[in-house]
């Protein structure tokens, strides 16, 4: 809903004062998105894709080239630009999937479970390039993995049924649910529900 | 500039795919050279190249409808949609940018396969220039059936449907390979209300040069064309709201 996906039923969300009924267009110009699967165009290079980027959001010549040098820097892309992205490995894909979510340099940025699927090390080094952008960017992340939500989330939210049940820090909701762990406080708060 | 984007994005993953390629462009030429090598081998007149290459070029347009398919149905399954809906891209960007750079394909392989019947013998006249031209709307409807299919079917039945249901409905209710007369009832009642003879009948008529003799096919073309189209754009915006 708030990346202007679904209509909601009722009610009204504002991200920095744009509504996402009355004025979704202004939303857009401000998030990214990164879905849960790697969505890239697998026939094109690496550099076409973020190109493809750049493109639909009317970047000059000259930013196209800066944006794409600074986003292949900083995601360790620059050796794979001219590969095509279909053949690069799991990780990869994903490192390229936030990469194009971020040419708009977006003030909120949309992660739907960024690190399924990945082994240990593409999803250490992936958590690694979100810290960086931790800071400069709002990081909206939905997860499955309690331990990412912990390293990664300065607030977390609980949802379930799309439904959110409890926000706070790691350490706000272990102090509420009186338990040792976050998947402990996670479990307590969603099973709690349940009954 | 967006919508231009993303037609290149459509025309890259179209033709670096080597399988579209092969059925595509190479297919069409195969038949023509197949069915033309028999007709040099037997004394009956059953695959004249005059009557054969219109048939062919409007049988190729038939993998269009597959390529638009696959490549839309790939790409909501994949989330790709999913991310450029959340981007400044309109419905009208994404509809054009679908079909625009599929035309030209369209119209390249026509010329290819009338290449292909200028070395097998056809006469060099206008009236290719003509039908090369007439394949336009044709190739509108089979994109626009392509972009149908893309947006309410998933990979895989895209790829049963188009490639082999509407490629083997194009191919025998199209009058290519044999006079539909001869089959007659209800085979041949059934090809005349699908837009697939008329197509053929169309291409055949202006390559004849019996311009006289378009009518009524191409009322039926462009009736299938303009309903196709609007089916299309339907099936589009409601997956789009899905979304």
């Amino acid at each position: 809903m708030l990346s202007c996906l679904i209509r909601p039923t009722g009610g009204d969300a504002f991200l920095c004062g744009n509504s996402i009924i009355s004025t979704p267009s202004r939303v857009k110009a401000i998030i990214g998105v990164s879905p849960q699967e790697t969505a890239i165009a697998p026939n094109l290079t690496v550099k076409e894709n973020l190109e493809l980027m750049c493109g639909i959001h009317s970047f000059s010549k000259d930013k196209m080239k800066q944006k794409i040098s600074e986003l292949a820097k900083q995601f360790d892309l620059t050796d794979m630009l001219c590969k095509k992205a279909g053949k690069l490995s799991g990780g990869w894909q994903r490192r390229l999937s936030i990469a194009m979510a971020l040419i708009s340099e977006p003030e909120i940025l949309f992660l739907d479970e960024p690190t399924l699927g990945l082994d240990v090390i593409a999803r250490s080094d992936l958590w690694d390039c979100l810290r960086a952008l931790k800071g400069r960017i709002t990081i909206i992340l939905t997860t499955h993995y309690m331990e990412e939500a912990e390293a990664l989330s300065d607030h977390i939210g609980i949802m379930k049924d799309g439904r959110l049940f409890a926000v706070g820090t790691a350490d706000e909701l272990k102090k509420k649910t009186g338990t040792d762990k976050f998947e402990d406080a996670f479990l307590n708060i969603v099973k709690g529900v349940e009954k | 500039m967006r919508l231009l984007t993303f037609s290149k994005r459509t025309a890259k993953e179209i033709l670096r795919d080597p399988l579209n390629f092969m059925f595509g462009l190479g297919f069409p030429v195969i038949l023509i050279l197949l069915l033309s090598a028999i007709q040099a081998n037997v004394p009956v007149s059953l695959f004249q190249i005059e009557s054969l290459a219109p048939g062919i070029t409007v049988f190729g347009l038939s993998f269009m409808t597959l390529f638009a398919a696959t490549l839309l149905a790939k790409d909501r399954e994949s989330a790709f949609l999913q991310r450029l809906y959340t981007t400044p891209l309109e419905a009208a960007d994404f509809i054009l940018g679908y079909t625009l750079p599929i035309l030209p394909i369209s119209v390249a392989q026509s010329i290819i396969c009338y290449i292909t019947a200028i070395l097998l013998g056809l006469p060099v006249t206008i009236t290719i220039f003509y039908a090369v031209l007439f394949i336009i709307p044709v190739s509108l409807l089979f994109i626009s059936l392509g972009l149908f299919f893309g947006s309410l079917l998933n990979v895989k039945q895209a790829g049963s449907v188009c490639g082999a249901l509407l490629t083997n409905l194009t191919a025998w209710l199209s009058g290519i390979w044999f006079d539909l007369d001869l089959v007659g009832g209800i085979f041949k009642k059934m090809a005349d209300v699908l837009p697939f003879v008329h197509a053929v009948e169309l291409e055949r008529a202006v390559l004849s040069g019996n311009y006289g003799k378009i009518f009524p096919h191409i009322f039926w073309v462009m009736g299938y064309m303009i309903a196709s189209a609007a089916a299309a754009i339907l099936m589009f915006l409601r997956q789009m709201k899905r979304q």
